[in-house]
């Protein structure tokens, strides 16, 4: 199997610090990959500069064979990755419809009806199907959620990335999001999912990837890394978050 | 002679009525297209400012300190009496219309300016990961948001803008202003000044109480 990203070696520093020191990863396509790791460990950024949100400072990226770099047809690598934020960041002046039908008429040049048509079988089957006339702020968090990812999958991307989509949510929403999450991970499409929710990542996930300062401190399929790790940091970040 | 008819004297008011509708229609002209050049040209400075490339962007900001920094009457005096020195002969309305709609712009860009900062990151990042072009992320994402942000401030500058015209009389400019003064030499009576006055107010006040209501819109979103 192809990766279909690739990472080598990046680096990436704000001012001093190190947020990235090296990160290597190969995704294979199809593949779902989780990453976890404490708050500031690089999770994020890591995320980010997949999409170029970052520039990283070293090290090289590829998305499907293109090579992610300054000058680069960011377009076309971008209209590759679907990206679901932590915030949403919904257009709040447009419809819900109009959010997830944007990009599409823009980016891909699909007539307004096409890219709508397209828009409501998506928000059908994240459950909005009666929702497509409102306004971003009239929908519940989980909700804005779900439209965040419709919005993402329109462009119908080869990899969608998420990071951590559902940590602004209200806990009885966050299962709403993830059985979404989980149904697309069953279609095949390639995921790199940042997230807390370790019950997810070990039913999801086809690896798990654990960050801490900046680095990969350990990876492996979630069974193995949950019940068996072995790099001190990670037991103790798991013990942090399994006990509360 | 009675108040009414030293300050308000009807007769006056008939006589000289189609002198002050002259004066009107150019003021409101002059006003429109200095409000609506001053807003472009605003805009295009903001979007300079923010995103141009170093040379023009020191150009945009220096454009913004100056012409925040000249009073309009001496840039309007300079454009109409110093030009026609250089060989640039303008006529009245040209150069108010230039000297209002450069003022303007200046303030505008500052205003633009502050509504796009005022727009979230996460929708520049959120319309830059789709893969939006420049043009696009600033036409459909950003500025609608940013202009929504900004219509009191704007309104506000463009009812300054509005009674700035007045200032257009100094250069022989027929307005609403000038056609007051020279209705009242003709007739020896305030009465034009009065009227033009209340003609100013008339239009101005809905504006003003509209930038009210819009600010008090946005306090109650919770901005
Ligand atoms: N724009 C920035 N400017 C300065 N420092 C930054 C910036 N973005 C991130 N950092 C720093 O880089 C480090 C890594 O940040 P990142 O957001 O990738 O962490 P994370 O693993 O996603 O953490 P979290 O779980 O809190 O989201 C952090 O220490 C953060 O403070
Ligand atoms: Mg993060």
């Amino acid at each position: 199997m192809a990766a279909i990203i690739d990472i080598k070696g990046i680096t990436k520093t704000f001012g001093d610090f190190r947020a990235l020191d090296g990160v290597d990863l190969q995704v294979a396509e199809g593949e779902i990959v989780v990453i976890i790791g404490p708050s500031g460990s690089g999770k994020s950024t890591l995320i980010r500069c997949i999409n170029q949100l970052e520039e990283h400072d070293g090290g090289t990226i590829t998305v499907d064979g293109h090579a992610v770099q300054k000058g680069a047809d960011l377009t076309a690598i971008r209209t590759e990755l679907g990206m679901v934020f932590q915030s949403f960041n919904l257009f709040p002046h447009l419809s819900v419809l109009r959010n997830v039908a944007l990009a599409p008429v823009r980016v891909r040049g699909l007539s307004w009806a096409d890219a709508e048509a397209r828009a409501r079988k998506l928000l059908e089957r994240v459950g909005l199907k009666d929702h497509i006339e409102k306004y971003p702020a009239q929908l519940s968090g989980g909700q804005q959620q779900r439209v965040g990812i419709a919005r993402a999958l329109a462009m119908e991307p080869k990899v969608l990335l998420f990071d951590e989509p559902t940590s602004a949510l209200d806990p009885e929403m966050v299962g709403e999001v993830l059985d979404v999450i989980q149904q697309l991970a069953k279609t095949g499409v390639t995921m790199m999912v940042v997230t807390h929710e370790m019950g997810f990542a070990r039913k999801a996930a086809n690896r798990v990837v654990f960050m801490d300062a900046g680095r990969i401190v350990e990876q492996g399929p979630p069974d193995t890394l949950f019940d068996a790790p072995r790099d001190e940091r990670l037991r103790n970040f798991l013990n942090a978050v399994l006990s509360h | 002679m009675s108040f009414f008819d030293a300050f308000l004297n009807w007769d006056v008011f008939v006589q000289t009525l189609p002198l002050l509708v002259s004066g009107l229609t150019i003021t409101i002209s002059l006003g429109l297209c200095a409000i609506i050049l001053g807003l472009a040209g605003g805009l295009l400075l903001a979007l300079l400012r923010l995103y141009g490339p170093a040379p023009l962007r020191q150009i945009a900001i220096a454009y913004i300190d100056i012409f925040r920094a000249i009073p309009l009457l001496v840039l309007l005096v300079v454009i109409y009496y110093a030009l026609p020195f250089a060989g640039l002969r303008l006529t009245p309305f040209t150069s108010a219309t230039m000297a209002l709609s450069f003022v303007s712009a200046a303030y505008s860009a500052e205003i633009f300016r502050a509504g796009i900062e005022g727009v979230p990151k996460g929708q520049f990042e959120a319309a830059r990961a789709l893969g939006l072009s420049a043009y696009r992320r600033m036409s459909d994402i950003i500025l609608p948001q940013a202009v929504k942000l900004v219509i009191p401030p704007i309104t506000s500058n463009s009812i300054n803008v509005f009674k700035d015209t007045a200032l257009a009389s100094v250069v022989a400019m027929p307005d609403l202003l000038k056609q007051a003064t020279q209705a009242q030499a003709l007739s020896a009576n305030p009465t034009p000044l009065i009227s033009a006055a209340l003609i100013y107010i008339a239009l101005l006040l809905p504006l003003v109480r509209l930038v009210g209501i819009f600010e008090r819109r946005l306090a109650a979103k919770g901005r």
